[in-house]
């Protein structure tokens, strides 16, 4: 096999491919989605500490049902029972990329509700970083449980738990490839479609697309790494 | 000590397991065309066509192999039933897992380079399954701002999107019952691929009555019999063939897999002529 | 810690209650979420008994149910161990005293544990059918596994390097002080040690597997999932065979999380009792200051 030729056909698939729109959908899907599962986290982390038995009770059937389901059944259940059976719609019916957007919101919010069971357990580990004496003075100086939660635990609990929330956001990049099941435009659907039509090129498609997360992923390990000793509490 | 021992023999059983786990994955557990069975590659999933129901099969593609089968001389209980998805039916075919393959095949140049094929014993054509109250859309140009439904990386939807209606919008899925399932819960205006496909998901207890194919066939798909290359069976199952095509069993097998979707198959090319063996 | 007693006091009459109150709403609110959720469905006629009763009939499980979790258990079962042995070897290869192995060994960790298993998957599926190296219906079984072990290999690799440098340094220095040789000391002190405190986070890792399993269906291996979508194909009833899979997988992989905790905290006691055991407990609880690559073994799925 001729190498020039091999980089000549590899080459052509650019003009014939959005390689780049596809990862910024990748990437759209893991900011929006890390947001979403942040808020559902943290209503979740404050609800399985909460002195209310049947929040605590609630909090970890979310954790168990949702850690213990796969990814792939959520997101199709997202699409299909959410808005093909029940008829949720996030987006404008009228718009002529309807379909599009909706998916992409379905997408994110069935990432979201996925990973936030991981993003609660992250601040319920973070939460236990905080030493009982930080508690036990907000108690002292007579504040509740929800006020001594929001001004004294939870500031604390994040910077604590910035390492396995880190941990939760790389796994979500790496994810987001799922929403592929329901026809989001993101790499891994991509990925598929090209080799599909180029199986020729196969490694170097792979090796493209491979890359590209490897270039998304390390990175974030990295500032993740450093924000935790930068922003770890010293005690 | 003990735990060195025991951490010693989990480490051995590993190493031992994953040697034959490794083993027994390459190795080829069945062997096509060997003893005095034939092995046949089906769909297993296509209601109408091929469906496997606890442990029996259905549909048209399966009666058919059944009829031929029966005139190469293999009674029902000689014959495996094998799944051959799409995308796998070729390397089925060319590492000799199975005899012949009926699954919705369409012969095309590229796919005759690789494999035999003799029929056709169908000829499909792209078409749309739309709700049976449904009259606007009546063909591929009347799909404008409408929600189609398909598999992800079929050419069909993105031929609709080229050649009819651009403004159409996409939404696959990895499989035709997801389109079907949203097709019935009435979210989406149509879903497209060949319309004998179509009819066997229509003429399922669920949907029949519901859902109708528009009719209105815009490409042409021959089913051929996919063969090894050089496969002596080619000529024999043509003559199979064609003795069905004129006893009337052929119309027989389509009324009673597809009848109930209320569907009429291209009726200038059906049933096919048959091509020559190599 | 146990955090109900930090977070708030002993309850007093005043607050016992407040959270008595707060129960009964909490529950009622729960029970309308659920009520909803209940009605939607009944809405949509995906609740009659048409839809359900295929459920109870012995063909659905004897030809889909039990084959498909067979599939996914074989798949997970073989992944495991394939994960174990490249962890092993690439674990291994990062405590190497050789710069060439340890850059090698880093680049491929690194390198797995970033690509989604789904590419992964995808990738080889597509690469090794026109090789003609595996037989057909073998072909997807295949490519799961390697997918599912390159990356969770990776992982394990991970844990093995962790295992070790979680050990008291005197472990290693006795070792090397009454004559045996890195490698050595590494073989029989060290890597011991750190099998027996990987094991509830292998354990863990097993639920990871079974789930990534399920991605197998997009390459049409046999497994659970696919089987669920087969029954809804077959009885027209996709919604309800999506529910009673997913609930299936969901006591599936909670037993075995509740395997890993008990083993973990038998560990826990047998180390308390003697020799001083590191545990890397399930929970990446590499809080302070972990290296780059000190992410937790639940990092993924």
């Amino acid at each position: 096999m001729d190498i020039g030729q091999y980089i000549d056909d590899f080459t052509s698939l650019f003009s014939q491919y959005d390689v780049l729109a596809a990862f910024r959908m990748t990437i759209a899907l893991t900011l929006a989605s890390a947001v979403g599962s942040l808020l559902i986290g943290t209503v979740v982390a404050i609800m399985r500490v909460s002195p209310i038995d049947s929040l605590r009770g609630a909090g970890a059937l979310y954790v168990n049902i949702v850690r213990n389901t796969p990814l792939t059944l959520i997101i199709v259940f997202c699409s299909l029972g959410l808005f093909y059976s029940m008829g949720l719609q996030l987006a404008d019916r009228e718009s002529p990329t309807f379909l599009a957007d909706q998916n992409f919101r379905l997408a994110v919010l069935g990432l979201s509700v996925y990973h936030a069971a991981f993003a609660a357990e992250a601040l319920r580990s973070g939460i236990n970083t905080v030493p009982k004496g930080q508690v036990e003075a907000a108690r002292s100086i007579g504040l509740g449980f929800l006020q001594s939660m929001r001004i004294v635990v939870l500031p604390q609990a994040f910077r604590g738990a910035i390492a396995p929330l880190g941990n939760t956001l790389i796994a979500l990049t790496k994810n987001t490839t799922v929403a592929s099941a329901i026809g989001v435009a993101e790499a891994a659907a991509l990925m598929k479609v090209m080799i599909e039509f180029r199986p020729d090129v196969i490694i170097a498609i792979f090796l493209l697309f491979a890359l590209g997360f490897v270039v998304i992923v390390l990175p974030t390990g990295v500032l993740f790494t450093w924000l935790s000793r930068r922003l770890a509490v010293v005690r | 000590m003990r735990t060195r021992l025991t951490v010693a023999t989990l480490a051995a059983a590993t190493l031992l397991l994953s040697a034959c786990s490794s083993g027994s994955t390459d190795d080829s557990s069945s062997d096509a065309g060997s003893g005095d069975g034939i092995t046949i590659g089906i769909k297993f999933d296509q209601p109408g066509l091929g469906l496997k129901e606890g442990n029996t099969y259905s549909g048209f593609d399966v009666d058919v192999a059944r009829y031929v089968a029966d005139k190469l001389g293999y009674s029902e209980d000689q014959i495996t039933w094998m799944e051959s998805p799409s995308s796998q039916r070729e390397t089925l075919l060319e590492n000799g897992q199975v005899d012949m393959i009926f699954a919705t095949y369409s012969i095309t140049d590229e796919r005759d380079q690789k494999v035999d094929f003799a029929g056709p014993y169908f000829v499909a054509g792209q078409d749309l399954l739309v709700a049976v109250d449904n009259t606007d859309i009546t063909g591929p140009d009347t799909l404008g701002g409408k929600l189609l439904c398909s598999v992800t990386g079929s050419t069909s939807a993105t031929r609709i999107k080229d050649n009819y209606a651009e403004d159409v919008q996409l939404q696959e899925f990895d499989g035709y019952s997801e389109c079907v399932e949203a097709l019935a819960a009435g979210s989406i205006d149509a879903v497209t691929t060949d319309d004998i496909i179509l009819a066997g998901f229509a003429a399922q207890p669920a949907f029949a009555g519901s859902l109708k194919v528009v009719g209105n066939p815009f490409s042409e798909e021959n089913y051929g019999v996919g063969i090894p290359t050089g496969s002596e069976l080619c000529q024999p199952i043509q003559d199979a063939l064609t003795e069905m095509f004129d006893d009337g069993t052929w119309q027989e097998l389509l009324d009673k897999n597809v009848g109930d979707a209320d569907y009429t198959p291209n009726a200038d090319l059906n049933p096919p002529t048959l091509r020559e063996c190599a | 810690m146990n955090e109900q007693e930090v977070l708030f006091d002993a309850p007093g009459p005043r607050t016992k209650r407040l959270v008595a109150i707060g129960n009964v709403v909490a529950v009622l609110v729960l029970a309308g979420v659920a009520w909803l959720v209940v009605t939607a469905l009944a809405q949509q006629g995906q609740l009659t008994a048409q839809k359900w009763q295929p459920f109870t009939t012995s063909d659905v499980w004897l030809y889909n149910i039990l084959p498909g979790l067979r599939g996914t258990l074989v798949a997970a079962a073989i992944s495991i161990v394939t994960s174990l042995a490249f962890g092993l070897v690439f674990g291994i290869g990062r405590l190497s005293q050789h710069r060439w192995g340890r850059a090698i060994s880093t680049t491929v960790v690194e390198f797995f544990r970033s690509v989604p298993v789904l590419l992964m998957m995808v990738f080889f599926w597509e690469f090794l059918g026109p090789l003609h190296i595996v037989p057909g219906d073998q072909l997807p079984l295949v490519a799961v596994v390697l997918g599912l072990t390159l990356y969770n290999g990776s992982v394990v690799a991970e844990l093995v390097r962790s295992g070790v440098h979680g050990l008291p340094r005197g472990q290693r220095e006795a070792g090397l002080a009454v004559g045996l040789t890195e490698s050595t000391t590494l073989r029989t002190i060290l890597l011991p040690q750190a099998l027996v405190a990987m094991l509830p986070s292998l354990i863990s890792q097993l639920v990871v597997i079974l789930k990534d399993s399920a991605l197998g269906y997009i390459i049409s291996y046999f497994e659970l999932l696919r089987q669920g979508r087969q029954i809804g194909t077959t009885y027209q009833n996709l919604i309800p065979a999506l529910i009673v899979v997913g609930a299936i997988f969901i006591v599936l992989n909670y037993t075995l999380s509740r395997v890993a905790e008990t083993v973990a905290h038998r560990l826990r006691r047998r180390a308390a009792g003697g020799a001083p055991a590191p545990v890397p407990g399930p929970v990446p609880a590499a809080v302070a200051a972990p290296a780059p690559t000190d992410r937790g073994p639940e990092r993924t799925d």
